[in-house]
C-alpha cells in the first residue's frame, strides 16, 4: 500500500510564530529556557504524530531586534536543543537551523553527524543563512555583504558539509584484528574543497552518520536545486504554492504555512488580536497563512497535498496551537490517510520516502553492501 | 583506618573525585576484544556514562582533535577514530543522565568565543548545570586546513588566545543580570530591561560585539578544566581554570612535585590553593589478587600495543617507516631521522629524540627486550594496578597527601571498562572515607567542592 503523501513538520522554536506568543504561552517567560520545558514540547509534537520539529537559530537574540520588540531575547542553539530532544523522543525528526554564512562547516558537519548517530538516524539540517550585519560583529567574523555572498556561502557550507559526510564510506571502520587496522584508510576520503573564501581538507572527524546524509532542508533558490532534499516553499495561495514547489527542483517541497486555530477558550481571530495589541503579525515571509477552525485548515491541507509533498506549520501560539493541532487536525489527517506517523525504527530519511544515499567516494561494489532498510 | 592513623596526615579530609574520559582517537582503548563495543554508537556512550553516575562519578569528559591522525602518508589505521561533536553528544546525554558533570573538550583555536561559548552556556542549562568545558589549544597548521581560516596561530600565541577567548566566554556566560526574565506574561516586556547586557571586546585576537541570549545556569556558568602541561600552560590554568587535567598521576612523587608546582602558580596569580582540583589521566587495571591484577595489566599491554602499534610508535620516534620489520625483534639498528617539523605530532628535537632512543636502546639490552617489549615497557602509556582494597590505599594517600584530587580514569575497554572500577573499586574507597556515598549536589561545581561563582 502506498503510504500516503503528505509530510508534517512542526516548527518548535520559542513560544511560537507571533513574536508577542510568549504572552499566551502556558509558562512563565524564564520557563522558556529550561529543559523541562523542550522535553514537554518535543513530547507534544512527537505524541501528536508529526514526522519532525525544527528548531529555528541565530547567534543573534531572536526577534527583529527594534526598539517596539518587547519579545524574548534568550534562546539556547539549535544543535543543543535537537541533541536533547532526539535523547527524549523515539521517532520524532529533528532538524536544527543552522546558518552556513559565518560558522565553521567543519564544525557543522560534526554537529549534524553527531545528531543523527545520537537520534539513530532521525536528523535533518535547515540550511539558514545570517543576513543581519549584527551577526558578524557577534561572531567576530569579517562581513558577508549582500544576498550573492550570502548565497556563496549557504552554497560552499552546504557542498563541504555533504562531501564530509561522505567522507567515510559507511564501512570504513574495519576491525581486523588480523592486521591491527581498526579503519581501511582507503575507504576514507579527504574532499579537497577549494572554494571563494576558504578551504577544506578532510575527512570528518566523526564516522558516517546512520542516514548517509542527514535530510536537507533549504529555502527554495537559497541553493543549488539537488544539494537539498526538501524544498521549503511559500506563495499567498495553495497554487501558488504549488508553482513554487513544482519550480524549486528538490526531490521534495513543504509548504511553509503560518497557523492560528481556533481553541476551546478562543477563535483564532480572537487570539490574533490579542497579541496584535503587542506587535503586528507580519505577513513579509511570503508564507502562506491559515487562522480559524480545525475542519477548515483540515480542508486546506487536504487541497495542499495536491501541490506539495508536506508542510512545515509555524503555529501562532505553541501551547495553544500544538494542542488543538494533536487533538483535532492530525487524527483526522491520518483518519482520512493524507498523512501518516512516521513508524518506529524507521530513519527520517525512510518516512520521507527518501533514499539512503551512498557516498559519492564510493569505490568497487561497495553499493552491495549499503543494507535496505527492512521493516 | 583510624582517625588517629591520620594525625599529622596534610589533608585527613580529602575526598576523591572521578572523571571518566573517552578519548575518541586514541590506540588504549582495546577495540580488538569481542566485548568492545561500536565507538560511536550514543548507546556505548549512555552505557558509559550511565555507569559513571552509578559510580557517583563527577564527570564525564569527551576529547576533542578536529584532524583524523596521519602516519607513513596516509591516514593512521591502527587507532581507534571517529569521535561525536562532543556538545551535542553531551547535550543528548543531559536528556539521559541525572547527575553528573558533562564536561566537553573544545580547543580555543579553531572556535569562536561568541558562538563556543553560547553552546556551551546551553549544554549547561539543558543539563541543570552539569556542563565543563576543557580547554585545549590546539595550534598545528595541520588541523588548520579543516577551518576557513586555516593555520594560522603561532606555538607562542595560543594561550594569549586562550586567555582573551576565555574572557569574552565569561562575559557572555555574566551578561544576563539575575532575574533578567520576567516574572509574568503580563509584564511589559519578556526580559526586564537593563537586565540583559551587551558584550563589546576588542583585543589582539577578537572583535567581538555581541548580545548574549542565556541566562546563568544552576551552577553560574561552565567549569573550566584546562589539559596543557608546558609553564604557559600550568600558569593559563593557575590564572584562570577550577580544575587542571593533568598527565601526572601514576607516580607518587611526580604528582606531588606536579601539585605543588601548581600551589606555587596558584600563589603567584593571587587565588588560594584550594581554588583548583587537579585530576590527572590514568588507566586502572583491577585483580583480585596483585598477581592476577599484574597478568590482567600484561595482557592489556599487549592488546594496546599489537606488533603493528608497537612499530607505528617506533616509526614516529625514529622518524622513518618501520612497517614490515619484525616488532618481535631487535630495536632498529639506524640512528633517527628528525625532519622538520610539519605540524603534525607536535614539535620534537633531534636531541630529545637521541636520547630517548639512546635510553631505549640501554634498557633494552640490559633486559633483553624486543622492540615490542621495549615499547610496552618505556612507551607512553602508565596507570594503576592492583586490587581493589591495594588501589583504594594507594589512591587514599595520594589524595591525603595532596597530590591529586582524583582521577580522570580512560577505561581500556568501551562501554564496559568501568564496571569493575564502580563494582570493586568505589566501595573500598568509600569504606576509607575518601569518596562520597551519594551525591550531595545537583551540578558539576557542587560534586568538585568548587566555591560558587561570583
Ligand atoms: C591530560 C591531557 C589531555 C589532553 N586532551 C586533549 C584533547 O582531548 N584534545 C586536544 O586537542 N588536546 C588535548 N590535550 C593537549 C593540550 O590541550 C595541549 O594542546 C598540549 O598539551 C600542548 O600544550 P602544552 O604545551 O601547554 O602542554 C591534552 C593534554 C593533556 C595534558
Amino acid at each position: 500500500m502506498p503510504r500516503p503523501a503528505l509530510h508534517l513538520a512542526v516548527e518548535i522554536d520559542g513560544d511560537g510564530a507571533h513574536p508577542a506568543a510568549w504572552r499566551r504561552a502556558a509558562h512563565s517567560p524564564g520557563e522558556l529556557l529550561t529543559p523541562r520545558r523542550l522535553a514537554r514540547v518535543a513530547a507534544a509534537a512527537e505524541n501528536a504524530g508529526f514526522t519532525l520539529v525544527t528548531l529555528d537559530d541565530s547567534i543573534l537574540p531572536p526577534g527583529d531586534g527594534s526598539a517596539a520588540e518587547s519579545g524574548p531575547v534568550g534562546r539556547i542553539g539549535a544543535v543543543e536543543r535537537a541533541a536533547f530532544a532526539a535523547a527524549s523522543t523515539s521517532v520524532l525528526g529533528v532538524a536544527p537551523v543552522v546558518a552556513t554564512t559565518y560558522a565553521e562547516p567543519f564544525h557543522i558537519t560534526s554537529q549534524l553527524s553527531t545528531l543523527d548517530h545520537v537520534s539513530a538516524g532521525r536528523a535533518g539540517w535547515v540550511v539558514g543563512t545570517e543576513e543581519d550585519p549584527a551577526a558578524a560583529r557577534a561572531w567576530g567574523r569579517p562581513l558577508v555583504e549582500g544576498a550573492d555572498a550570502i548565497a556563496r556561502e549557504a552554497r560552499d557550507g552546504l557542498r563541504v558539509v555533504r562531501d564530509l559526510w561522505d567522507s567515510w564510506e559507511d564501512d570504513a571502520v574495519i576491525r581486523s584484528v588480523a592486521t591491527s587496522r581498526y579503519l581501511d584508510r582507503s575507504r576514507l576520503h579527504a574532499i579537497d574543497f577549494t572554494g571563494e573564501t576558504y578551504s577544506v581538507k578532510g575527512p570528518s572527524i566523526v564516522p558516517r552518520p546512520p542516514q548517509g546524509r542527514p535530510v536537507v532542508l533549504a529555502p527554495a533558490g537559497l541553493v543549488p536545486a539537488g544539494l537539498a532534499d526538501v524544498a521549503l516553499v511559500g506563495g499567498a495561495t495553495p497554487a501558488e504554492v504549488g508553482e513554487a514547489a513544482a519550480a524549486a527542483g528538490a526531490p521534495l517541497a513543504f509548504a511553509e504555512i503560518e497557523v492560528a486555530l481556533d481553541t476551546p477558550g478562543a477563535t483564532a481571530r480572537e487570539r490574533i488580536a490579542d497579541l496584535e495589541r503587542y506587535t503586528p503579525w507580519d505577513g513579509g515571509r511570503g508564507r502562506l497563512r491559515y487562522s480559524g477552525s480545525a475542519a477548515g485548515l483540515l480542508d486546506l491541507l487536504t487541497e495542499l497535498g495536491g501541490h506539495v509533498d508536506g508542510v512545515r506549520l509555524h503555529p501562532l501560539v505553541l501551547d495553544e496551537d500544538l494542542a488543538v493541532l494533536s487533538r483535532l487536525v492530525l487524527p483526522e489527517l491520518f483518519a482520512r490517510r493524507i498523512a501518516a506517523r512516521p513508524l518506529p525504527g524507521t530513519t527520517l530519511r525512510t518516512s520521507l520516502g527518501l533514499p539512503r544515499p551512498l557516498s559519492r567516494f564510493t569505490t568497487d561494489g561497495a553499493a552491495t553492501l549499503v543494507r535496505e532498510e527492512t521493516r | 583506618m583510624t582517625r588517629a592513623d591520620l594525625d599529622g596526615v596534610p589533608r585527613p579530609d580529602a575526598q576523591l573525585h572521578f572523571g571518566v574520559f573517552v578519548q575518541g582517537v586514541n590506540h588504549w582503548t582495546i577495540w580488538s576484544d569481542p566485548s568492545s563495543g561500536s565507538q560511536i554508537d550514543p548507546a556505548t556512550f549512555l552505557r558509559v556514562a550511565r555507569t559513571a553516575e552509578r559510580g557517583l562519578f563527577d564527570a564525564f569528559f569527551l576529547g576533542d582533535g578536529l584532524r583524523l591522525r596521519e602516519s607513513e602518508g596516509g591516514i593512521h589505521e591502527l587507532d581507534v577514530a571517529g569521535r561525536p561533536d562532543s556538545i551535542t553528544q553531551l547535550s543528548a546525554l543531559a536528556a539521559a543522565t541525572e547527575r553528573i558533570g558533562l564536561v566537553s573538550t573544545s580547543n580555543t583555536t579553531f572556535n569562536e568565543p561568541g558562538d563556543l561559548a553560547r553552546r556551551l552556556a546551553g549544554l549547561d542549562l539543558l543539563s541543570g548545570g552539569r556542563a565543563g568545558w576543557n580547554m585545549v589549544t590546539t595550534h598545528n597548521a595541520w588541523t588548520g586546513e579543516n577551518f576557513r581560516r586555516g593555520g594560522f596561530l603561532d606555538h607562542a600565541d595560543r594561550y594569549r588566545r586562550a586567555e582573551e577567548f576565555l574572557s569574552v566566554a565569561r562575559a557572555v556566560w555574566n551578561g544576563w543580570a539575575e532575574g533578567a526574565v520576567a516574572g509574568s506574561t503580563d509584564a511589559r516586556s519578556w526580559s526586564v530591561p537593563d537586565a540583559v547586557g551587551r558584550v563589546r571586546t576588542r583585543t589582539d585576537h577578537f572583535d567581538v560585539d555581541l548580545a548574549p541570549t542565556l541566562p546563568r545556569s544552576a551552577q553560574g556558568h561552565p567549569v573550566i578544566f584546562q589539559a596543557g602541561d608546558s609553564g604557559d600552560g600550568r600558569d593559563f590554568a593557575a590564572r584562570n581554570a577550577d580544575v587542571i587535567f593533568s598527565a601526572h598521576g601514576d607516580d607518587f612523587d611526580d604528582a606531588l612535585a606536579f601539585a605543588e608546582d601548581i600551589r606555587r602558580r596558584l600563589r603567584a596569580a593571587g587565588r588560594p590553593e584550594d581554588a583548583l582540583r587537579i585530576l590527572p589521566g590514568t588507566e586502572i587495571v583491577i585483580g583480585a589478587t596483585e598477581k592476577e591484577a599484574e597478568e590482567k595489566a600484561r595482557w592489556v599491554r599487549l592488546q594496546q600495543v599489537t606488533p603493528a602499534v608497537a612499530l607505528g610508535i617506533a616509526s614516529r620516534l625514529w622518524g622513518f617507516d618501520l612497517s614490515g620489520r619484525d616488532a618481535d625483534g631487535p630495536l632498529p639498528a639506524e640512528d633517527p631521522v628528525v625532519a622538520a617539523y610539519d605540524g603534525k605530532f607536535g614539535t620534537r628535537q633531534l636531541g630529545e629524540t637521541l636520547d630517548t632512543v639512546a635510553e631505549w636502546r640501554a634498557k633494552a639490552d640490559a633486559n633483553g627486550w624486543s622492540l615490542r617489549e621495549t615499547v610496552i615497557e618505556l612507551g607512553p602509556q602508565h596507570g594503576h594496578v592492583g586490587t581493589p582494597a591495594g588501589l583504594a590505599d594507594t589512591f587514599a594517600r595520594f589524595a591525603r597527601h595532596g597530590a591529586v584530587d582524583g582521577f580522570n580514569i580512560s577505561p581500556y575497554l568501551v562501554p564496559d571498562g568501568l564496571d569493575d572500577i564502580v563494582e570493586l573499586l568505589v566501595p573500598e574507597l568509600q569504606e576509607r572515607g575518601v569518596y562520597r556515598t551519594s551525591y550531595t549536589g545537583t551540578t558539576l561545581r557542587e560534586h568538585l567542592g568548587l566555591a560558587p561563582v561570583a
